[in-house]
């Protein structure tokens, strides 16, 4: 039984010059406990997709089951049991580690001595217990990070969703927030579906590979799967191959004309 | 549920203004002007109407203030949508109708403290008027700031370009207060002015405010401005909920 599972989910919006397709048709299966990465160029759907299946945006086609729940029938069951970061996180510059993640709780429906408990238990575990009482805007990037998952995993959600989870952090803050992804999964259970364009990130923290572009899935597969199928001997290779986006061809004019 | 997540919200939103002086008294600087600087020049004119000048004129203040204040209120989400957090809020279960309601209810708050202090100031200066029209006063300041609230936010929420909203909320605040009498009674209106004033609702609120300063409490007037306060505030709840309730992109 898959935690997630869509058919044909597709998101078209009316613009100005028309409607764009962002997202064209997505069939996607993701396994309980699987950490999923979903690659694809910038534009290719991603975000949109992780936007209709976190119940932000809804779908113009298709249909989602997220964590045994239908997606259109039952948004309020999937939101229960999901946590999402966006790429820009979400944290307010007027509130204090502490009330953001005090008030999370709340949002979850906990008792104010409960969500009091769980922000400090997890301070502790992202190591932000020095910084409850700063106010967001004077943390680090990597600070700031850590409190964005923090506040995704407040009400423990079965599945969570990442949306490029690392961009901007530097080496040594990546490296932990792979470490959280695994100790999340290995300690709870916890299906991750991250997007990410790093693809040495990709490589070492997904068990498995969704490629999408101009909506749609063009390939599935393990990191070790896709190289294999593309004969390529790195990843990025392998996505250049299935995205079509193969290294600039030489140009031989001359640079000054 | 709706409960809970209201009252989270509201105390969320109560201390993030509580922080900001500027914010609570700022907005209260226009109708104060027009009270130090546009007052003392009635109170000599015939207005046409029962009650002396004061009477007519902080009403229409009171209401100026929350048509002006609660109108620009949804500038705050489209802060909280570039922020990110209206969106983490959505992604929890919180009630739809709570991340509306939370935010109104704080505003309505503001704006009837800022009404009091109005009053306030307009004690010395002359005003005279029976506790319980002051009060009916705040009442009224009340409805309107969470019916224009409310569509405030469900306009913020609608606009693509965040830089259209102050002047579309401009446009749309300025005839509204010219028209429904604020300054100065449609009594002194030509026939026209006055007929097409009245197909402007808070005209009827500004009258019924007006009616309850002199201490007439059962007149029809009054009676017609509670109806239309309510009816108004009823619907753009409505849309408002509904906008909310719609994911937006």
């Amino acid at each position: 039984m898959p935690i997630i599972s869509t058919a044909g989910l597709a998101r078209t919006f009316t613009t100005r010059s028309g409607p764009v397709e962002a997202v064209r048709g997505i069939d996607l299966t993701v396994r309980s406990g699987e950490i999923l990465g979903l690659l694809g160029p910038n534009g290719a759907g991603k975000t949109t997709t992780l936007r209709m299946l976190t119940t932000l945006l809804p779908p113009t086609g298709g249909a989602a089951t997220v964590a045994g729940h239908d997606l259109l029938r039952d948004p309020a069951a999937v939101r229960r049991r999901i946590g999402y970061v966006a790429q820009s996180g979400g944290l307010d510059p007027q509130e204090t580690v502490r009330s953001e993640l005090v008030t999370q709780g709340r949002l979850y429906g906990m008792n104010r001595a409960r969500a009091t408990a769980r922000a400090e238990e997890l301070a502790d575990d992202l190591g932000l217990t020095e910084l409850l009482d700063r106010r967001t805007p004077a943390l680090s990037g990597g600070q700031r990070r850590r409190l964005d998952l923090a506040m995704g995993l407040t009400h423990r959600p079965e599945i969570l969703f990442l949306d490029e989870p690392t961009t901007g952090l530097d080496p040594g803050s990546r490296t932990d927030l792979w470490a959280l992804v695994r100790r999340l999964r290995d300690e709870h259970g916890t299906t991750v579906v991250l997007t990410t364009h790093y693809l040495d990130e990709a490589d070492s923290l997904a068990d498995r590979l969704v490629v999408v572009d101009n909506g749609t899935v063009v390939a599935e597969d393990s990191p070790a799967g896709l190289k294999a199928a593309h004969g390529a001997a790195s990843l990025q290779d392998a996505f250049l191959a299935v995205t079509g986006r193969g290294p600039a061809p030489v140009d031989t004019t001359p640079v000054a004309v | 549920m709706l409960l809970h997540d209201t009252a989270l919200l509201f105390d969320r939103y109560a201390r993030q203004t509580l922080r900001s002086p500027f914010q609570i008294f700022f907005g209260a600087l226009m109708p104060l002007l027009y009270l130090l600087l546009f007052g003392p020049l009635l109170t000599g004119l015939p207005l046409g109407t029962e009650g002396d000048s004061w009477q007519i004129l902080v009403p229409g203040l009171l209401l100026q203030l929350g048509l002006f204040g609660a109108s620009f209120a949804g500038f705050s989400i489209i802060m909280e949508k570039n922020w990110g957090v209206f969106d983490r809020m959505r992604v929890t279960p919180v009630s739809r109708l709570a991340l509306l309601l939370g935010r109104v209810l704080r505003d309505a708050a503001l704006f009837v403290f800022q009404a009091a202090l109005l009053v306030l100031i307009a004690l010395p200066m002359g005003l005279r008027a029976p506790l319980a029209g002051i009060l009916i006063g705040f009442g009224f300041v009340a409805l309107l700031s969470v019916a224009l609230a409310s569509l405030s936010y469900a306009l913020a929420l609608k606009l693509r370009t965040p830089q259209e909203f102050g002047p579309a909320i401009n446009t749309l605040a300025m005839p509204a207060m010219l028209l429904s009498g604020l300054m100065l009674p449609m009594t002194l209106a030509p026939g026209w002015l006055d007929a097409l004033s009245r197909l402007m609702p808070f005209r009827h609120l500004v009258d019924a405010v007006r009616e309850a300063y002199v201490g007439h409490y059962t007149t029809p007037t009054l009676l017609y401005g509670v109806l239309v306060a309510l009816g108004v505030a009823a619907l753009a709840v409505t849309v408002g909920t509904r906008t909310f309730q719609k994911a937006i992109a």
